[in-house]
This record gives C-alpha cells, structure tokens and sequence, in this order.
C-alpha cells in the first residue's frame, strides 16, 4: 500500500514536472516557430540559441510589481488565476503516458489513475476551468475584463458541446470512457483518425477554442479590448494565466493524440521483438513526439489564420460544428450497424 | 475508516457552503459556495461507488448550470444596494413558514431512527455499463420520456430566444 503511495507521488510529481517544463519550452518555441514563419530569428540573446529566454521571462514575471485594482474584490481576484492553473493541470492524471514498465516482477503502470470514466473526468474539469477566467475577469472590476471573461467563457462552454458530440462517436465505437482502454484498441497503426476522420476534425477545432488559442482568441483581443480577461492583471498572476494556456495546449495535445493517434501505439510495435520495458520506453517518446507535432501545430495554426469575428466564430460553433456533429453520431452508428457491430 | 472521514469532511463541506450560500450578502459569493457544494455532493457520490454520477453532475451543475447562473449575476451586477427591501410582514410570514418547516423536519426525523439498517447493494450498480443497461432496459420508458422533456425545454429556449422579427 505505501510502496503504490510512494510510486503513484512520485508520478504525479514527475508528470507535473514535465507537463511545466514543456509549458515554459511551448513559449519560447511558439516564438522561435513565428520568427520562422515570418522570417525572423527570435530569442536569441539568453542562453545558447536563446535556450535561457523561458527562465529569463519567468524570473522577469516573478520580480515585477504587483498591483492589485484598490476595487476590486480580493479573494476572487486571487483565486481566479489559481483555479486557471489548477484545472489545467488537473487532466494530467488520467492520461497513460505508456504501456506498463515492470521491474523485479511488480508492474509500475505509467498513468497516475486508470478511472474507468476518464473521458467524463476530464470534461468536468474542463467544464471548471471556465470559472479561472470569470472569476478573474470579474473581480478585475474592468469592463474590458468583463468583456473579456463573458466573450471567453460563452465560447468555450458552446464548444464544448461539440466537443463532447465528437467523443460520443469515439465512445460509441470502442464501447469504453476508460482513456487507457482506448489506447490499447488502437495497437500498431490502427488508429482511432482512420475511422473518426470527421469526429477528429470536429475534436480539433474545438480544442483550439478550448484553449484560447488563434483563430478563436477572441477573449484577449487587443484591438478591441487590450487584454481581455486579464488586462488588470500583473506580475505572475498574468504569468499564471498566460501559463495556463500552454499547459492546456500540452494537455490538448496529448488528448488528442491518445484519443485519434493511437496515444504509445506506433505502427509495427510487435514486430520489433522488443522487450516490454524497451516498448514501455519507446512508447513513451512516440508518445511525445506525437505531443509535440500538436503543439507545433497549434502554433502553426495560430501564424497562418487570422482571427474570427465573434458573430462568425458563434456560427460556427452552434450551426457549423454541432450539426456536423450530430451527423457523425448517426452516421457512427449506421456504420457500425452495416457492418454488424451492433445488431 | 478513510472512507469515514471523507463523509464526515464532505457533509461539513456541503453544510458549511450550503449555509454560506444563503447568508452571504455578496450574490456572486454565494453562487462560487454553491458551486462548492455541489464539488461536496459529487464527492458523496464517489464515496457512493456512483462514479458516473458524480462525473456528470459536476458537469452539468457545475460546468454549465453555475455558469450561467455566474453570467446573470455578473451582467446585472447585482450587490447590497440593489437587493430590494422586503415589507415587514412578508418577513414575518417567512418566519412562520420556516418553523413550520422545521417542525416537519423534526417529525420526519424522530422515525429516523427506527429505520431498518440499509441493506447490502451490489456496489457496481453505480459504475457506467451497468448503469447503461439498467437505463436502457428495466427504466427505457421513464427514460426516453425525460430525454422528451429535454427535447421540449430546449424547442422552449429556442422560441424565446427568437429575436422577434416585424414584418414592414
């Protein structure tokens, strides 16, 4: 019991490590990708090739003043970053990073709880991360704030419902919410975006709203509402939320590579005749560099799209996506019943 | 004995914020203690071996209902000053009705403790699959007639949402 206590804690510190650690390395490889994108050469002063600027920003963020708003309530103003940053990394635990590495007979799986309604735990703490940014944006007694939280959080709780249609067709066809389940369905190269092409499209484009991020930015707009949701904030609260956002992106990534990419699954695994650790361990750096093609993609996708209009984006949202949607589900089962999974 | 503790932390827990939730001044105070005690309620269900249930009642009470209720109030802006000052009999009507609650409460309580010790459940009822199979056999019908329920409140938004358009 206390050696699974010590195993499971030392896990949760490891993933978190990581998942902080590929945070403060997405900003500064969402600044080098744009300086490549618009030919330029980014950071480039700190550090060999700029490898310190992470660091350097971080310990900028720590040593700024901080300001509080003299009106603004308190408590909430305090709580509204934590919550951003709690929520994001609370998806973490049910996500297998590998297949189990067993060592002297006892097997150490690489994920720190397998429930078996992983996909509804992780929506319900996505649900709750809307609560981070309207709570700061509201105790920020700013109308730009406001402006902000609102448009942020009505876009992400009306993606959401997309989001969780395309899952439902996931679900349908490997009959699990287990995250773990769905990974060991997809082994060698058959994965989960050969039979979800649209339900996987439908995952992405929500994610990237999910998240915030360019083309749905529209909470932190600067030509209209200089920083949106947390234009009053400073210091490393601001750090905190702009975190959060590259946590989330980390996170999303790896969502969607277990859910459609077949998560530590790589294309003739068995054939290799390796050990279990050996396949424990390279499936654990396929697993990553699936990750990491994510979020270069997510940046990619932020230098090459311009931003919605908020009218089109809750277009696309409500009568694009959800109906798009709605249709995979029943073409899902229609599928499955033609070829006699169901009867 | 973990277990037992957890109970007792979560009951404090949704009391503690219940009672936050009716006498805090500041609305927007009193819907985050609310939304901690449906965090306290979801926790209960998991004690409960009803892992669904608390998965999906963090998402729909927590994750979308709360945040609309948040939505209102923030929009309105509502605090102390805007709260309108009730005539006095209406308090003491109010005081009235919540002793005669109490009342209630208190008689329904006394046979309380005659209550047979519960009986042995099969744990797993709570978990999804056979909660699947129960919904979609024994209770199909109360079933689909709550999802028809759903489906009219929705149609029900939607036509009150309708900007009304005025013919030239």
């Amino acid at each position: 019991m206390l050696a699974v206590l010590i195993y499971k804690l030392i896990l949760v510190f490891a993933i978190l490590g990581i998942s902080l650690v590929v945070a403060m390395y997405s900003t500064y490889a969402e600044r080098k990708v744009a300086a490549f994108m618009q030919d330029r050469l980014g950071p480039n002063r700190a550090g060999p090739f700029g490898l310190l600027q992470p660091l350097a920003d971080g310990v900028k963020m720590f040593m700024k003043e901080e300001i509080i708003p003299s009106v603004s309530n308190q408590t909430l103003f305090i709580i509204g970053p934590c919550i951003a940053m709690t929520t994001s990394l609370m998806t973490s635990a049910v996500i297998p990073w590998s297949s189990d590495l067993s060592i002297n007979g006892t097997s150490y799986p690489l994920q720190v709880t397998d429930v078996n309604i992983g996909i509804l735990y992780l929506f319900g703490v996505v649900s709750i991360g809307v609560y981070g940014i309207m709570i700061g944006g509201w105790a920020s007694n700013n109308k730009f704030s406001l402006l902000g939280a609102l448009r942020a959080s009505s876009q992400m709780i009306s993606y959401e419902i997309a989001m969780g249609l395309a899952i439902i067709a996931l679900v349908m066809m490997t009959g699990t919410l287990s995250l773990r389940e769905i990974v060991e369905q997809q082994p060698g190269g058959h994965w989960n975006i050969l039979y979800q092409p649209i339900g996987f499209i439908i995952f992405i484009v929500c994610a990237f709203a999910e998240c915030n991020r360019t083309p749905f930015d529209l909470a932190e707009c600067e030509t209209e509402l200089v920083g949106g949701y947390h234009t009053e904030y400073s210091s490393m609260k601001l750090g905190f939320y702009l975190f959060a956002e590259y946590v989330n992106m980390f996170i999303s990534s790896a969502i969607i590579s277990t859910l459609y990419f077949g998560g530590y699954n790589f294309p003739f695994m068995h054939e290799l005749g390796l050990s279990p650790n050996m396949l424990a361990l390279l499936g654990g750096l396929v697993f990553f560099a699936k990750i990491f093609f994510f979020i270069f993609f997510f940046m990619w996708i932020r230098w090459t799209i311009p931003r919605f209009r908020y009218d089109q984006l809750m277009n696309l949202g409500w009568k694009g996506l959800l109906p798009i949607a709605l249709g995979n589900i029943a073409l899902t089962g229609l599928v499955m019943w033609l070829t006699g999974k169901i009867n | 004995m973990l277990t037992q503790y957890l109970f007792y932390f979560l009951s404090f827990l949704a009391i503690f914020s219940a009672l936050l939730v009716v006498f805090s001044k500041n609305p927007v105070q009193s819907v985050l203690s609310l939304i901690v005690t449906f965090f306290a309620i979801a926790g209960h269900y998991v004690l409960l071996n009803a892992q669904f249930l608390a998965a999906v009642h963090v998402i729909v009470y927590a994750g979308a209902i709360m945040v609309l209720f948040l939505f209102v109030i923030m929009l309105l802006n509502l605090n102390e000053d805007s709260e309108p000052q009730k005539p006095g009999w209406i308090k003491f009507a109010a005081t009235i009705t919540g002793g005669l609650l109490m009342v209630v409460m208190i008689a329904a309580l006394r046979s309380a403790a005659e209550m047979p010790a519960p009986q042995k459940v099969d744990a797993s009822i709570g978990m999804i699959k056979n909660l699947g199979h129960v919904l979609f056999t024994d209770f199909a019908l109360p079933f689909e007639i709550s999802s028809l329920l759903f489906l009219v409140a929705m149609v029900g938004a939607v036509m009150l949402g309708k900007k009304e358009i005025h013919n030239p």
